[in-house]
């Protein structure tokens, strides 16, 4: 029997561990799938987590449930990977021998990496919202909150879901309305960013909606530390913002077994190659979703991209073949607005967002960069989709590369 | 695109004002590029900086960000937003002559 092990069972882990259970021959390779814990979490739903509309427990299920039962899931930390050697040692001692490795071990929030971040405030008045504990800490806490200025704050890019922050901003303002206290809530966005976001035509539009909703934007602040006994934020430059409340995207960086392993950059990003997504220094390994340097968003939608193309590209790797240009950096996110409301975009690597419809056979058109109420669906009806079809490698009526259809320039 | 002449050379630059070949870059292109950047005296700690970029790139081929200018060029983040205030990895990017640092998405 041949090996292939793939790191990390999250999102991309799981699909592969699907899709290629699905396609390869059962005799010939064994598949190992390696993850820390047993509980694999629904990361797009910890947005609605703050706002109640979602519990803390409607984003767990256990991960063993989407981990096809001829696949060996090891739950164990991973330790160090030594590629020259084609092993991987996880913490339990075992060690893994491969003829093929996949690395799909995500990215995680480093508060440690700012000054003041993560020590007297943290989970009092200063939350994160990407990590389970940090999104339901923030539920409590908003109940209670009477209002004040509340500051969301990215402390510098790449961070996984770049609308996530958004979001959370059009729902808050939203939440607010509705407990009533909206007019004692000042919100503001600070951000390393030129704009609202991170492509042109986009920063455009969604600025506008910031400014609709009364939510104020502080860009090109580049956060050096923060003073969480005088509670303000300080820039690398000196300037400074007050805040009652704040929520921050920490720095985002690549497992430390990563770096452990000497196989990242300065942010234990692995450098891949971007349309093949074979790992630039070794031939047999592989890289997929948020662990990969490439620059496309971090996304569940992009995992799920890559995941069609890596299936392809592992065949051709074992049959001999050059690898296909497959993966063109498609995303596509739905962005929730508030009230009820939602916007949809779709991009790739040369293409920006941009305004039209989207084309779904069966279900769409939906409108791209508008607000509409079948947006919001769309973003709702994700999580079924995730756990029903996506994880489980099924077949999606979405093409894994961009298409034109519907935009307008 | 853009082609000005600076020090008695030929310079190509993109509509954002980057250079497009690096090696058409020397010392005198980056202490009049500096000066547009309202940095008037580039002392060594800019040269430190600027040197490190340019070979950076060499191997790299981008301009890098600041978190590796840090970790890698072991140069202080402060120092950097002394130096080159508001945006050091575009500013230095653009007087050491190299492409605009990559955009995040
Ligand atoms: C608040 C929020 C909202 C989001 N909204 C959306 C959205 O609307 N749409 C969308 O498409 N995407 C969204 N995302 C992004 C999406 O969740 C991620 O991009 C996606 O999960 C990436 O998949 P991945 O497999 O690369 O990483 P992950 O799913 O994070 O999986 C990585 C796995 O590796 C394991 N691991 C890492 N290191 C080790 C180790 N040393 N030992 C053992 N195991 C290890 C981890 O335990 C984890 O299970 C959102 C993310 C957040 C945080």
């Amino acid at each position: 029997m041949k090996n292939i092990v793939i790191l990390g069972g999250g999102t991309a882990g799981t699909i592969m561990a699907n899709k290629l259970f699905q396609t390869l021959a059962r005799d010939e390779w064994q598949i190992t799938i390696v993850d820390q814990d047993e509980t694999h979490i629904y990361q797009p739903g910890l947005l609605f987590i703050p706002f109640n509309i979602y519990t803390c427990n409607d984003v767990i299920k256990p991960r063993r449930d989407y981990i096809p039962k001829g696949v060996e899931l090891i739950v164990s930390s991973i330790d160090v990977i030594e590629p020259d050697k084609s092993r991987v040692k996880l913490a339990n001692s075992r060690v893994l021998s491969y003829d093929y490795l996949i690395i799909a071990t995500g990215t995680r929030i480093r508060p440690q990496e700012t000054d003041g971040l993560a020590e007297a405030g943290w989970h009092k008045n200063i939350f994160d919202f990407y990590t389970i504990e940090g999104a339901c800490h923030l539920q409590k806490y908003l109940k209670h909150w009477p209002g004040g200025k509340m500051v969301l704050n990215i402390v510098e890019m790449p961070i996984k879901c770049p609308v996530a922050p958004l979001e959370f901003l059009f729902l808050a303002d939203w939440w607010f309305t509705e407990q009533g206290i909206r007019d004692k809530v000042d919100l503001t966005f600070v951000t390393p960013l030129p704009g609202a976001f991170t492509k042109p035509k986009a920063a455009a539009i969604l600025g506008d909606f910031l400014d609709k909703k009364n939510i104020h934007l502080i860009s090109e602040f580049n956060t050096g530390s923060v003073d969480a006994s005088t509670n303000k934020l300080v820039a690398f430059d000196g300037t400074e913002v007050a805040y009652d409340l704040l929520v921050t995207i920490p720095t985002n960086m690549g497992d430390a077994v990563i770096e452990r392993s000497g196989m990242g950059d300065e942010l234990n990003f692995v450098p891949t190659n971007k349309n093949t997504l074979q790992s630039k220094a070794h031939e047999n390994v592989f890289v997929i979703g948020d662990a990969t340097d490439l620059p496309s968003s971090k996304a569940g939608s992009v995992a799920h991209f890559q995941a069609d193309v890596l299936t392809e590209n592992m065949q051709r790797a074992i049959d001999g073949l050059p690898l296909l240009d497959g993966f063109d950096g498609h995303a596509n996110c739905f962005i929730e607005s508030g009230f009820g409301k939602g916007m949809l975009i779709d991009f790739n690597y040369d293409v920006e967002p941009l305004p039209g419809k989207y084309p779904l056979p069966g279900i769409g058109p939906f409108s791209l960069l508008q607000e509409t109420k079948a947006n919001h669906w769309g973003k709702m009806m994700f999580r079924w989709v995730y756990w029903n079809l996506l994880l489980r490698g099924s077949e999606l009526p979405i093409q894994a590369q961009m298409n034109m259809a519907g935009k307008m320039r | 695109m853009p082609v000005r002449e600076i020090a008695g050379k030929q310079v190509d630059f993109d509509d954002e004002g980057f250079m497009t070949n690096p090696d058409q870059w020397d010392e005198e292109i980056a202490k009049v590029l500096a000066d547009e950047e309202g940095i008037a005296q580039l002392t060594d700690g800019h040269w430190q900086v600027i040197h490190f970029i340019r070979n950076d790139y060499k191997e790299k081929g981008q301009s890098p960000t600041i978190r590796r200018m840090n970790k890698v060029g072991n140069i202080a983040t402060k120092d950097l937003y002394e130096w080159f205030p508001k945006g050091p990895a575009k500013k230095a990017a653009r007087i050491a002559g190299l492409g605009k640092p990559q955009g995040c998405v």
